[in-house]
């Protein structure tokens, strides 16, 4: 309860935090904004006093009274800290729940809502550790938001592929190609059977490789093998630049050539960018990929930053029809339960709370479509069966390393890919275990492959077996 | 290692063509195509034809064979259907959609019949 209100008398100082922001008993309603935070406190502040303060410092507080807070209805703008639990297998953190009210945020701007509830509270004094985990996004924010410019629906039938995941390959080296070697790296790839290649995240316009020269060179390769394959192909363009008039001006001379997708960088161009850009390929017709660097950064600490399904579910709010969200069983960091709740955030329409995936409220996401998940990252032809069984057809999954390191070259490389890929989804449709039946549905698939047989003999001692850094919180004493 | 081998795809050959799911597999079975059609099925979608010539199959549209086969879940009429088209279209490619009406697009498709290709 709000004293000061109630009393309506102006009295200046510093009040504790659970005065004010701790309410236990509150109700969130359908339309708060609801987070879910990790809170670490310092040594001697109660779990009250700190939830409070975190649920004050993301909405209306600051650190004394003023006399302004008279000139409005606190009581209504003020975030609540709604609930708290343990953390399963911590003694030092717990969960605070907070539920913020509608009238706090501008509608259709998620910049707006992070720069209130990831803003100055992550430097506040009073805890020594803030991880935000989950936000339940209400309704009405939802449809304020452009989301995906087309969806996975949408790109299917534009690139008259059902039935199966996206084969994707991102051309290597990342740096140093030029334009015409790389056009040949792409041209390769696709007429080996792959529907996309990559541009790196950090491939934009370097001296040794300037966009305008990258984009002719890309889009002769998708023709031929498109004319030679019969099939419908794309490279993602990475429109990522310096400034914004920039970015459009590549995006435009992509659109221009005929190029069906580009991409962006979207953490390191900015969020604001980002949903412009993703206005911009709905208006335009181009599919939008998204490529994540920098999530590293915000989402690895377990107990400081922001959760990555958190990350996951602003970017469907922005804008893009692809997400890299981590493949599980490649050179990258992810743990497979959290992985299986965020790739439902990004493609499902409704997502019930499941502790078990990480997935700490119920979203609703009305009509907006769904995020094609990418799985990319130091996966090659063994881990097909796998990757079909976690991420399912609603998926592009992408060899690098897998596809241009086969000892035939990229051609053979993206053959093999793709008789692995159709291999494991007509087991799959024949009802066999995909991840028990690996290496039978594999090795009969390589019979009648000879690159695939090859690629097999390739790489069939390379694992990627570290520890997960960022698990899910379970006891595990 | 076996010894490096090029890779035979050219404009030049009608053969090089894909022609999307399965179709860097080998010809499915009659036994295999049965298991895919009752995957169809079993997902709850609806069965479709369709054909083309195979010098227009880059359109979006191919014909349509009849409607699609709405609540159909008997294999063997599915089957039948397939034949019906592949005997009044003899030069054409056959493909099997299945349709997903909650998600509003095609749960899968794949040509089931591939006709001989000069061009």
């Amino acid at each position: 309860m709000n004293t000061q209100a109630s009393s309506g008398k102006y009295s200046a100082g510093v009040k504790e935090y659970r005065e004010t922001y701790w309410e236990p008993n509150y109700t969130p309603k359908d339309s708060d904004v609801l987070a879910c935070f990790k809170i670490t406190p310092q040594a001697g502040v109660p779990r009250e006093e700190a939830a409070a303060a975190v649920a004050a410092e993301s909405s209306t507080g600051t650190w004394t009274t003023v006399w302004t807070d008279l000139l409005t209805d606190l009581e209504y703008y003020k975030g609540r800290a709604y609930a708290i639990e343990d953390v399963p297998g911590d003694d030092e953190s717990y969960y605070a729940f907070i539920a913020y009210p509608m009238g706090l945020f501008e509608e259709g701007s998620v910049v707006n809502v992070f720069t209130s509830l990831v803003g100055n509270v992550f430097g506040f004094k009073a805890v020594r550790a803030l991880r935000l985990e989950d936000v339940r996004f209400p309704l009405w924010f939802v449809t304020t938001c452009d989301g995906p410019p087309h969806g996975i629906q949408v790109e299917r039938d534009k690139l008259d592929k059902y039935g199966r995941p996206f084969l994707g390959c991102t051309i290597k080296p990342k740096l140093g190609l030029s334009a015409k070697n790389y056009g040949r790296a792409v041209y390769e790839a696709l007429r080996g059977g792959l529907d996309f290649t990559k541009d790196d995240e950090n491939v934009n316009s370097q001296p040794f490789m300037r966009w305008r020269d990258r984009f002719e060179f890309c889009q002769e390769a998708i023709e031929k093998a498109e004319l030679e394959t019969g099939e419908r192909k794309g490279h993602y363009l990475n429109v990522t630049a310096p400034n914004i008039e920039e970015m459009y001006k590549r995006a435009e001379f992509a659109k221009e050539i005929g190029s069906p997708i580009i991409m962006s960088d979207y953490l390191t161009m900015g969020w604001a960018a980002q949903a412009s850009l993703s206005r911009w390929c709905r208006d335009n017709g181009m599919l939008l990929h998204v490529h994540r660097a920098m999530h590293g950064v915000i989402d690895r600490h377990p107990k400081h930053g922001i959760n990555f399904r958190v990350l996951a579910k602003m970017l469907r709010l922005l804008g893009g029809d692809h997400l890299h969200s981590g493949t599980v069983v490649g050179k990258l960091e992810g743990d497979r339960a959290a992985t299986l709740g965020w790739i439902d955030l990004m493609r499902e329409k409704y997502v019930k709370e499941d502790r078990s995936r990480g997935i700490f409220f119920d979203q609703d996401w009305g009509q907006m479509p769904g995020v094609l998940p990418v799985a990319s990252g130091g996966i090659h032809v063994w881990h097909m069966p796998a990757l079909v069984n976690i991420f399912g057809d609603d998926s592009c999954l992408q060899f690098g390393g897998g596809t241009l390191g086969h000892p035939w070259g990229n051609a053979a490389g993206a053959a093999a890919n793709r008789v692995a890929v159709e291999a494991c989804v007509k087991a799959r449709n024949e009802g066999r275990d995909l991840e028990k039946e690996s290496k039978d549905i594999m090795t009969e698939a390589g019979k009648h492959s000879p690159e695939l047989k090859i690629a097999m003999e390739t790489w069939k001692e390379i694992k990627f077996e570290f520890d997960t850094v960022d698990k899910l919180d379970v006891a595990h004493r | 290692m076996s010894e490096m081998q090029d890779y035979g795809s050219r404009l030049s050959d009608p053969n090089s063509r894909k022609m999307g799911t399965f179709s860097y597999l080998p010809q499915l079975s009659p036994d295999e195509l049965r298991k895919q059609v009752e995957y169809i099925v079993k997902m709850g979608w609806n069965p479709a034809i369709e054909h083309t010539e195979p010098e227009n199959t880059r359109s979006n549209f191919w014909y349509m064979w009849k409607l699609p086969m709405f609540g159909e879940t008997d294999v063997d009429a599915i089957f039948a259907e397939i034949d019906m088209c592949r005997k009044a279209n003899p030069k054409n490619h056959v493909r099997l959609v299945g349709y997903d009406n909650f998600k509003q697009t095609q749960g899968t498709s794949m040509v089931v019949h591939r006709a001989e290709m000069t061009a």
